[in-house]
């Protein structure tokens, strides 16, 4: 794509610039689209209606909001550090949105094909751990700073199981490359690494209950990592008013909001590029039986789509239905039941893998 | 080499989400640890007790409404049955029945508030509103029957304000076939989730021996193990005409007394309430409800304590009279005030986290507190 | 040791399951809660809210300012004059005092209805009416008085008229039986 870009504007830096900004373009109004979706479905479920107003069914609430959040005064505490407390939100939203720049929208789309492509995701999304910590300790309050370490300890734990299953996706796939590893779970969705991955034989029925134990460890560490409920701890408004964000008011608290959204899609977006085959179709392409090419990559961006909000909707059911747990038992769940759960999934995996 | 470090001083309240109220709490902190707790009320004082003495006996029943303004129904109850005791009236036998069966109404609606709310103080939302909504059923039996949804007086000294609408036992019968398989519903979704147990079993353990030495009453006594009732240790009213059980902290889930029985008892006593509710529906008799208010409401001289077994634990009211429309002295005794003060002994080693488990536990209401 | 770890795991996960079935079912019943400002709540006949006054029926006794326990009710009287026919309330009760004033604070009240059973004419009463806030605290205070001022100074003037007349007619009266008393 961006050699397609490159050559359409004839120059390098210009498409590069275009290439980095289509994520954008798509992730803002996603995440508009997701908190306006987690009003809803949290209202539906505690059996109320919602935002009903702004426009059908109140769709248009979101978009009225940060308009409203827009417009409000910047209010900096007097005591807080301005500098760190300018750069903090930026940082987060960097963080989140630089995690889509190796995530395959479609065979057609990857903003960058890196061969590290998962390690990369993994990697910078611990940007946001910075940014998070750089909120509560500049805020200079202590609702904050609580809410700011107990996030950091809690994302940087559960990285650990996060990896680690990651890694038994890897060592079937044989590659870190996110588009390939969609790629290879082509064509139907027996072929998908939660059924066992592409290759037939008797290994891949062998696979398929250590597959579906590593999507739940991946799943659950995944809401760790955007804290979320259970695992909401850093921003638990029961006790720390609103963990880091406490002081936060006007655009600044709107791009915390929006990263947060947009993070909750990068880790779908993984859990479904590793377990259920990223973009790929569960039932072939229509563009291919039609015989119009330019068909699939459409289809293909549609289900890509599709299985991210699918699987933040099951995040936000999970938030309205759970209570949240202690920050000593955050750290146990990660440490001793998720951790050795997935260290045990790995070897398994890798064994029936060598003796495939 | 020992390094000088220094205690955390928090703040919570009186502006926080999960303090119930107006409640400052000043947390002494090692990290997230808690090394004391020192409660400071008054953010919510009305001088409800000096204004009683300047108000007639029936114009003073609006205000109990307001002392403890989840359970209203109880608090009217309370004084009513106190300045009865004091001018030696005997109510009708209808009016008996109905005040039993809106304190018990009343009671499950303020259970309701305090499941949804511990709920909501342990992260659950949803639960938080499931209860809502069934209670907002019941401020509608209310509203039906006496016109207010909150602040009702509607338990007068020998009386009712009222008489029950002519559809209030049908739609009450309707509302409890109804509301059973909700708290089945709340139980599956609150009380046996794990994640919920976790938080609460074994936190802010209460021995027995604790709880009385502190005077605790109600629910939070009874969670400790103690089966201890004014329903049936000192029935008032005509409690002791109905088959009813008191529900105890057995430790289910834990250690006997700690959050999770206190929170369950009072999911247990919603279920009492009913079987209340449904016999005194059966056997309510016909009759006024008005025939024993006394014209002017004027004591005699003397004292007299009057208690009754609020959603919360003992409402004890302490009336002295002079002999003349106003009373001389009037002395409330509240079960949220004395719960309160066993919070710095329940929170000690625990984490910020548990502080709010514990508050939401002994289910105070900060009106009530303050007064 | 080992079957708590499994058995905590599978606790875990199957409450969890559990709850995730009652939400679900919830998200496809439909609502309790209202629009409210489109769609309102009908009240039972019982409700208690906004006060009223028919004054057409008020003969000024003061027994609902006496009542209230938040003093949130004024009345001033008048007494009117023996020629001044008041009429009589629908419940048959003549009037005999003019109302001056007759203030209700609403932002006051506390909506506990002990203002409307002494009442002898049944002419205050509670009205299913909730929505009537303001921007101005003093645009709560109702006035209920069907008087003018300038008739209420009219009818005072009067009273006054009649107290001294009646004062006059008392002295002159004393006087004469001063004189009678007196022959010489």
């Amino acid at each position: 794509m961006l050699e397609l870009f490159t050559e359409l504007t004839g120059n390098a830096l210009l498409g590069m610039i275009i290439n980095s900004l289509i994520p954008l373009v798509f992730v803002i109004p996603l995440a508009l689209f997701f908190v306006w979706l987690e009003r809803k479905v949290s209202a539906h479920m505690q059996d109320r209606l919602g935002p009903m107003i702004t426009g059908s069914h109140g769709w248009l609430q979101t978009f009225a909001d940060v308009l409203k959040l827009l417009q409000k005064e910047d209010i900096i505490p007097a005591d807080a550090d301005r500098k760190l407390f300018t750069i903090a939100p930026i940082l987060v939203f960097a963080g989140s949105y630089a995690a889509f720049a190796a995530i395959p929208f479609s065979s057609a789309y990857i903003g960058s094909e890196i061969d590290m492509g998962i390690f990369y995701v993994v990697a910078v999304s611990g940007l946001v751990v910075a940014g998070i910590l750089m909120a509560g300790w500049s805020s200079n309050n202590k609702y904050s700073l609580l809410g700011a370490m107990r996030s950091v300890a809690q994302i940087i734990s559960y990285e650990i199981p996060t990896v680690l299953v990651i890694l038994s996706i890897v060592v079937l796939a044989g590659t870190l490359n996110l588009l390939k590893i969609s790629e290879m779970q082509t064509a139907y969705f027996w072929n998908w690494f939660i059924f066992g991955g592409p290759e037939p034989g008797l290994i891949k029925f062998l696979l398929i209950p250590f597959m579906f134990a590593g999507f739940l460890i991946l799943y659950i560490s995944s809401l760790a990592e955007v804290n979320r409920t259970p695992f909401d701890i850093p921003e638990a408004e029961s006790e720390l008013v609103a963990g880091y964000h406490t002081e936060y008011s006007g655009m600044k608290f709107a791009m915390f909001f929006l990263s947060e959204y947009a993070n909750m899609f990068v880790v779908s977006a993984i859990v479904s590029a590793v377990f259920f085959g990223g973009y790929q179709s569960p039932f072939g392409y229509l563009g291919n039986s039609l015989g119009i090419s330019w068909l699939v990559p459409i289809e293909q961006f549609f289900w890509f789509t599709a299985k991210g909000i699918f699987f933040v909707f099951v995040q936000m059911w999970l938030r309205w239905t759970l209570p949240r747990l202690r920050v000593d038992q955050l750290m146990a769940v990660c440490w001793k039941y998720l951790i050795p759960y997935s260290f045990v999934n790995l070897i398994i995996i890798a064994f029936l893998e060598l003796y495939r | 080499m020992s390094i000088k470090t220094e205690h955390m001083v928090l703040n919570m309240g009186p502006q926080h989400p999960s303090t119930h109220g107006v409640l400052r709490l000043e947390l002494e902190l090692n990290g997230e640890l808690i090394v004391n707790v020192k409660p400071h009320i008054g953010y919510l004082h009305r001088c409800f007790e000096k204004h009683a003495e300047a108000m007639t006996y029936p114009q003073i029943i609006p205000y109990t409404d307001r002392i403890d303004y989840l359970a209203s129904i109880s608090n009217n109850f309370g004084y009513a049955v106190t300045v009865e005791k004091l001018m030696g009236i005997q109510v009708p036998e209808r009016v008996e029945y109905i005040r039993v069966i809106f304190g018990e109404l009343q009671r499950i609606a303020s259970h309701l508030v305090a499941i949804g709310t511990y709920g909501l103080d342990i992260g659950a939302f949803t639960p938080f509103l499931y209860c809502f909504r069934d209670r907002e059923k019941i401020l509608s039996l209310f509203e039906m029957t006496c016109g207010a949804r909150l602040l009702y007086n509607y338990i007068w000294v020998g009386g009712l304000s009222h008489d029950i609408h002519p559809e209030f036992v049908r739609l009450t019968r309707e509302f409890l076939n109804y509301f059973r398989p909700q708290v089945e519903e709340v139980n599956q979704l609150l009380s046996y989730n794990k994640i919920f147990i976790e938080r609460t079993a074994n936190i802010g353990i209460l021995p027995a021996e604790t709880a009385i030495n502190f005077g605790m009453t109600g629910p939070n006594l009874r969670g400790s193990g103690v089966k201890f009732d004014l329903r049936r240790n000192d029935p008032y009213s005509i409690y002791d005409r109905f088959d009813f059980d008191i529900p105890v902290g057995d430790g289910r889930m834990g250690t006997v007394g700690d959050c999770w029985d206190r929170y369950f008892v009072r999911v247990l006593e919603i279920e009492q309430s009913i079987r209340i509710i449904e016999q005194a529906l059966d056997q309510i008799p016909e009759g006024d409800v008005s025939s024993a208010i006394p014209k002017r409401i004027k004591p005699p001289v003397g004292s007299v304590y009057g208690r009754v077994e609020n959603p919360r634990g003992e409402l004890g009211y302490f009336l002295i009279s002079d002999g003349g429309l106003n009373p001389f002295r009037l002395k409330v005794r509240g079960p949220s005030f004395v719960s309160l003060s066993v919070m710095g002994e329940l929170c000690k080693g625990h984490l910020i986290a548990d502080v709010i488990a514990i508050l939401g536990s002994i289910d105070i209401v900060l009106g009530e507190v303050d007064r | 040791m080992m079957s708590s770890y499994f058995k905590n795991t599978w606790e875990g996960l199957y409450t969890v399951f559990v709850g995730m079935k009652i939400t679900l079912k919830h998200l496809f019943t439909p609502s309790v809660t209202i629009q409210y400002p489109n769609v309102k709540v009908p009240l039972p006949e019982r409700v208690r809210n906004r006060l009223y006054v028919n004054m057409d029926d008020c003969i000024g006794c003061d027994q609902c300012a006496r009542a209230c326990p938040v003093s949130c009710i004024e009345i001033e009287t008048v007494k009117s004059l023996p020629t001044e026919n008041l009429g009589t309330t629908s419940n048959g009760k003549k009037k005999a005092l003019w109302v001056t004033k007759f203030d209700i604070d609403i932002a006051k009240c506390c909506y506990c209805q002990l203002c409307v059973f002494p009442c002898p004419t049944e002419c205050i009463y509670m009205t299913d009416v909730y929505e009537f806030s303001e921007f101005r605290r003093s645009d709560l205070v109702y006035k209920f008085a069907t008087l003018t001022e300038a008739e209420a100074e009219e009818k005072k003037l009067n009273f006054e008229n009649l107290q001294k007349e009646k004062e006059l007619q008392k002295a002159a009266q004393a006087a004469a039986q001063n004189n009678a008393q007196q022959p010489n």
